[in-house]
């Protein structure tokens, strides 16, 4: 399968979760991102959709190819109407949660792709891009 | 629902992760579990990971209290065929298992559950024979 170019999936359940997984695996393999990249890929986006579900009450993934001086990657952009970010650097601090998580989720996320860029706004939504170079 | 097998071998329970794990199934397999160790008395619990290409916090998370519950009731739990690509990623994540013993594969597994806990009944092959 050929992935299309542009795709926005939903993330309303756990098994939207694995699916956005899946689909990001997908995309991951078809740009020749090699093992270790995916994987770490695929964690993060572990991380973020599950963040979108239990912290902002459900939202979507959308997922880009785009391109920089030849080189490929896959963008991904996680977007919920959920309550929103107060303090944003305080949630990136690992060990930070106001569930009963690690708190590893963002700072993870973070550390495992190339690009990662959070907005967040109270009572409104919270918007997660990340970017992962082949 | 599906759910993910238990295998008991004497002393042994085995649990190997087979497919792409979803929350609740990760959540059931852990209640299992317990249930087991308490029906069994088993000593000692093998988590067989090889076919995860994924591990993240909140799997993570499961399995650590896992084997601190298993713990408790007597039963040490040794994590085997973790991927390497999962590795890497686990310590970036900023994971560590602490407290939770980890093998290559199975087979050294048992061999590092039989040095913690002493011989158990749990191997097929004669090598207990003597004991
Ligand atoms: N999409 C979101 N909407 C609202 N709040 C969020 C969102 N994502 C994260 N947060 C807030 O940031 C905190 C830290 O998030 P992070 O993912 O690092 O940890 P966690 O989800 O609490 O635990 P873990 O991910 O380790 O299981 C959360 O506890 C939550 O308060
Ligand atoms: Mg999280």
């Amino acid at each position: 399968m050929t992935p299309p170019g542009n795709e926005r999936v939903p993330i309303q359940s756990e098994d939207d979760i694995v699916r956005a997984r899946r689909i990001a695996r997908t995309y991951a393999q078809e740009l020749g991102i090699g093992l270790t990249n995916q994987t770490k890929l695929v964690t993060a986006v572990s991380e973020l959709a599950r963040n979108v579900y239990v912290h902002g009450g459900g939202g979507t993934m959308q997922i880009e190819i785009v391109s920089n001086r030849g080189n490929q990657g896959i963008r991904l952009t996680f977007e919920d109407h959920g309550p929103g970010i107060p303090d944003i650097n305080l949630a990136m601090q690992d060990g930070y949660t106001t569930g009963n998580g690690l708190g590893l989720g963002l700072g993870g996320a973070k550390r495992l792709v190339h690009e990662f860029e959070i907005e967040s706004w109270v009572g409104r939504g919270t918007r997660v891009t990340i970017v992962m170079w082949a | 629902m599906d759910r993910i097998p238990i295998l008991r071998m004497g002393d042994l329970l085995l649990v190997t992760i087979q497919f792409e794990l979803h929350d609740r199934l990760v959540m059931a397999m852990q209640d299992d579990l317990m249930r087991l160790i308490a029906e069994t008395g088993a000593r000692g619990v093998l988590i067989d990971i090889s076919a995860l290409d994924l591990v993240d916090s909140f799997t993570a998370r499961v399995i650590a209290n896992t084997a601190e519950m298993a713990r408790m009731m007597d039963a040490e739990t040794v994590l085997v065929g973790m991927q390497p690509a999962v590795a890497i990623t686990l310590v970036e994540l900023g994971l560590s298992f602490h407290g939770v013993y980890t093998a290559l594969n199975a087979e050294k597994g048992v061999q590092l559950l039989k040095k913690i806990r002493g011989p158990l009944t749990g191997e097929s092959s004669d090598d207990t024979a003597g004991e």
